[in-house]
């Protein structure tokens, strides 16, 4: 899970975040908005994403990667689009997250846009990218 | 009265760069303003994973494939499992046309990165109301 940077310095391997990125309800939006905050904003350099599309379009490159990289992925609906996708790819997911889920846990909160997140989604996006950043710290914590 | 096909649009939403959310975000002003009762759509990893009910999408909708970068995912993507798409968009062409920078950020989009993906929206729609005329 490690690479060598220079000699006797080593750098591990970013954790791969694939969200669904669905584009019907704000669900694949708010998993979208949480993978970005913690590969850029949270968690940068841990966490690194790719092109879910790129990724099924069976990019080599794309490949390699989720094979060789553990991979958290994010569903927005029960069509598990991104771990079925990530699985068909040979891909190693070692965790995943439904914004389903996070909804139940949050009965008050309501999301409903899906272009421009709302005061909802926004929320459900920053609690989600918390439970990612937390996840990713223990995937690195772990990696030798 | 002739009843016209309503058009899908397909957006690659990639995340690798702002050019994916703006193919995105340029996507759904169309679905849910330029165009509302007109378009229709697919989230393209369900479109790629989907069986014989998913592939049937372009089959029964004339599609317009928005790309964020020249690897034209969804127009491949498209014409791969379904068929060639009536029209595509390739946003990355689109900004270097008109001389604009793609967005710095790929999880929030500025103001000005706001009036890029409508103008995009604007080309869309356009191209939406050219194929239910040509249907």
């Amino acid at each position: 899970m490690s690479l060598r940077k220079s000699k006797g310095d080593t750098v591990k391997k970013p954790i791969l975040i694939l969200p669904c990125s669905g584009i019907g309800k704000s669900f694949g939006s708010i998993a979208r908005d949480a993978t970005f905050r913690v590969c850029d904003e949270l968690r940068p350099g841990k966490a690194d994403t790719l092109c879910l599309s790129l990724l099924v379009m069976g990019d080599k490159e794309a490949r390699n990667k989720v094979a060789s990289s553990k991979c958290i992925v994010i569903d927005g609906c029960p069509l598990a689009c991104s771990k079925n996708n990530v699985v068909r790819s040979e891909g190693n997911v070692v965790a995943e997250f439904r914004v389903m889920d996070l909804l139940r846990e949050n009965r008050g909160l309501k999301p409903k846009e899906v272009t421009f997140l709302d005061e909802d989604g926004e929320k459900l996006a920053k609690i989600l990218a918390d439970k990612l950043a937390e996840k990713v710290d223990e995937l690195v914590e772990e990696s030798p | 009265m002739k009843i016209k096909p309503k058009i899908g649009v397909v957006s690659c939403s990639g995340e690798c760069c702002g050019l994916g959310t703006l193919s995105r975000v340029a996507t759904r002003m169309v679905l849910e303003d330029l165009r509302y009762d007109q378009t229709v759509t697919i989230c393209l990893p369900l479109f790629l994973a989907g069986e014989t009910q998913e592939h049937g999408f372009a089959k029964e909708y004339p599609t317009i494939a928005v790309d964020g970068c020249n690897k034209h995912c969804a127009y491949k993507a498209i014409t791969k499992y379904s068929k060639e798409p009536a029209a595509g968009f390739d946003v990355e062409a689109l900004l270097k046309e008109w001389g604009v920078e793609e967005p710095k950020t790929r999880r929030v989009l500025d103001a000005e990165n706001v009036e890029v993906a409508k103008r995009i929206a604007e080309l869309l729609a356009e191209k939406v109301d050219e194929i239910q005329e040509a249907s």
